[in-house]
């Protein structure tokens, strides 16, 4: 069925088909639309869940905890200063394998106070444990929702999963979307089924404490959980296509880079007028390439080294900026090429921080830049002619 | 009295081998509740004394099911496993958390208001040790006036801590809560009939009981439970229930013991002057003016 929808209301009817089993519930802009028609679809019944109005985001988290160790499907959502205010329970969700799922609705962090989209609320959190995936429209939103639990609840995964989409930019833009059929998304996702819960035939003590002597073996059989999420994800996605006939790429997604001398990284929704601008100079004979980062965690590393391999320069765009050093992306990607021991040069490009807008032509002059050489790190608008005014 | 709770109380251990101080009020208060909730009790206990003596891996102490929150989310979770376990379909069983002071009147507070407010199917019960012992005695909100901590020392220019504590039994009941009811371990069968009680009424339950800390208050460890008499003998605690829109008092000493002779006999008051002690006798009396006016006697 098609109906026309924004990125907010099709992951919530991506999550409407997960059939999630209790759903905690707070608002934050841009994110709330989700909560909201949840909360609908709960009424309506179409949609047979315990909908929780918890008091703040650490108890949103706190309670999708709860609800996973008693062997529940769990959902939540936030943003920007609500993924901050809960930090420590994107750990404890971690470390504990509870396979919940949380959309991010990726928001400027405060200060100064900002409402609108990037990416420096979830890129923050990159060490928390969790997968990140990264949509670009409506209908990955949608489909990430569905697979997200399919990936999260694999048993040799067993690993949170956040599905961030940006803000305004993607949560309320409106697209038409395809939604599958309730048949079809209960043939693709089964009830979840785990052994890491409470359990009145063989009590557990759960989340308990590890000292010195065996706490470096659970971290490490953390660390195992998302990178076997890699796997699941190529796997979840070819069932995906084989169900409802929507291809995906896994861990990135490629544009024209066979050939392609001068590539952008990024990820995000931005990507589509990064394709734009490629195809564009590729018309004056500017071999032009972009790749899209889907997933943060777990890291692209041989995808991103394969892909970059044969270019002479690379600038990753990204709406982060680790004060004090560089973008988050940019240190990953270029971490991927170092384990290969490729040595193409590599510029970054920090943008749309605060929802400032990117545009075509901020786009084009990355590709031109790079292929004379600029700057390490540049802060588009910052600079040159106009210098941030 | 003592045979009747031989009688009622099960033989059955949910809660050992775990490595609490001798004579933890704390212990003792999880021990007994969870013998009257028996083995379908889902236990939820924060960071903190509780979590920290019973759920060292491999040695985990509970027969329960039993997990760890985080140090300000002990209702949050405990609201979580409810709603899961009851979408798994299961009826059968009893959410419970066990929260010190701290992580029930400072950093949990606004989480046990938000289980409150939605009255979700559970029991919180606060083992109040008057301090944040299991990092080594510091003030909490339940510190009560005049005690020495860490963080609160005696010396000449301030008696230990200068705030009375917190009142979290009536702050449960202004959210107009279903249950909730104070207790101390001093007076076992009073505690284990309130979370009998508690176990048979529908939406939130919450139990305060004080539960000594020999380490953090300066008593010998066999001298928990005389203490813990002691406060409600003295009238510094009171043994008291909320139900129906209304408080009722359980237990009227016909006269008070000495309030000098409780707290001198703890190392954490042993600096307290005259004045310290009729500044404490005062509040206490006027604490006896307010129950006696609006409570159920």
């Amino acid at each position: 069925m098609k109906k026309f929808l924004s990125g907010n209301e099709a992951f919530a009817e991506g999550i409407r088909l997960a059939r999630p089993q209790v759903i905690s519930a707070y608002p934050i802009t841009p994110q709330t639309i989700v909560v909201e028609r949840l909360s609908e679809m709960v009424e309506d019944g179409s949609l047979n869940a315990e909908y929780v109005h918890v008091e703040s985001e650490h108890s949103a988290l706190s309670c999708a905890i709860g609800a996973s160790a008693a062997g529940a499907r769990a959902f939540t959502a936030t943003s920007s200063q609500g993924l901050l205010y809960m930090a420590e329970c994107l750990y404890y969700a971690a470390g504990g394998r509870f396979p919940i799922v949380m959309m991010n609705a990726d928001r400027s962090t405060a200060l100064p106070w900002n409402i609108y989209g990037d990416q420096r609320d979830s890129l923050s959190q990159l060490d928390s444990g969790w997968i990140q995936a990264y949509a670009e429209n409506a209908q990955e939103a949608l489909d990430l929702a569905l697979m997200s639990y399919r990936i999260a609840e694999n048993k040799e995964v067993s690993t949170p999963f956040m599905a961030n989409l940006d803000g305004f930019v993607l949560t309320h833009t409106y697209e038409t979307v395809d939604i599958p059929d309730r048949e079809q998304a209960d043939r693709f996702l089964p009830p979840y089924e785990t052994d890491n819960r409470i359990d009145f035939e063989n009590p557990k003590n759960m989340a308990f404490s590890a000292g010195p002597d065996t706490n470096y073996i659970f971290k490490y059989k953390e660390h195992e959980g998302i990178l076997a999420a890699k796997k699941a994800i190529i796997d979840t996605e070819k069932e995906f296509a084989e169900i409802f006939g929507r291809k995906y790429t896994g861990l990135t997604e490629n544009y024209r880079t066979d050939d392609a001398e001068y590539i952008i990284v990024t990820l995000g929704s931005i990507a589509g007028l990064c394709r734009e601008t490629a195809d564009k100079l590729r018309e004056n004979d500017i071999k032009a390439g972009v790749v899209r980062i889907r997933y943060m965690r777990p890291f692209p590393n041989e995808e991103i080294s394969d892909v970059l391999r044969n270019a002479r320069a690379y600038a990753v765009l990204e709406k982060d900026i680790s004060f004090g050093n560089e973008g988050t992306v940019f240190t990953n990607v270029n971490s991927a090429l170092k384990k290969t021991g490729l040595n193409v040069k590599g510029y970054n490009y920090i943008g749309g921080l605060g929802g400032r807008n990117i545009s075509a032509a901020d786009i084009e002059k990355i590709y031109t830049d790079i292929a004379k050489g600029t700057e390490s790190v540049n802060f588009i608008g910052i600079g040159g002619e106009d210098n941030g005014k | 009295m003592a045979n009747k709770v031989a009688e009622s109380i099960s033989r059955e251990e949910f809660f050992y081998g775990h490595k609490a101080c001798a004579g933890c009020g704390g212990s003792l208060a999880v021990r007994a509740a969870l013998k009257v909730l028996g083995p379908n009790a889902v236990s939820v206990l924060p960071a903190g004394c509780m979590s920290a003596v019973g759920f060292n891996f491999p040695q985990l102490c509970f027969s329960n099911n039993s997990i760890i929150s985080t140090f300000a989310g002990t209702a949050s979770m405990l609201t979580g496993v409810e709603a899961g376990l009851r979408a798994r379909g299961y009826k059968d069983f009893t959410a419970v958390g066990f929260a010190g002071d701290g992580g029930t009147a400072d950093i949990g507070i606004q989480a046990l208001s938000g289980a409150i407010d939605r009255n979700d199917n559970i029991i919180y019960i606060c083992y109040d040790n008057e301090a944040y012992m299991n990092t080594g005695i510091q003030k909490s909100g339940l510190t009560p006036f005049g005690a020495k901590t860490t963080t609160t020392p005696a010396g000449k220019n301030i008696h230990g801590n200068i705030r009375p504590k917190k009142n979290m039994f009536e702050i449960a009941a202004a959210h107009d809560i279903p249950y909730a009811a104070t207790a101390s371990v001093g007076y076992i069968y009073d505690f284990i009939q309130k979370v009998q009680k508690a176990s048979q009424i529908q939406g939130t339950k919450y139990i305060h009981v004080i539960a000594p800390c020999p380490t953090g208050w300066g008593v010998a460890p066999d001298e928990t439970v005389e203490i813990a008499k002691e406060v409600v003998d003295c009238g510094l605690w009171y043994l008291a229930e909320y139900e129906n829109g209304g408080f009722k008092l359980n237990h009227k000493p016909k006269e008070f013991t000495s309030v000098e002779s409780y707290l001198k006999k703890q190392g954490r008051f042993r600096h307290l002057t005259d004045e310290d002690i009729q500044v404490i006798t005062a509040s206490r009396d006027k604490k006896w003016e307010f129950i006696s006016k609006n409570f159920v006697i």
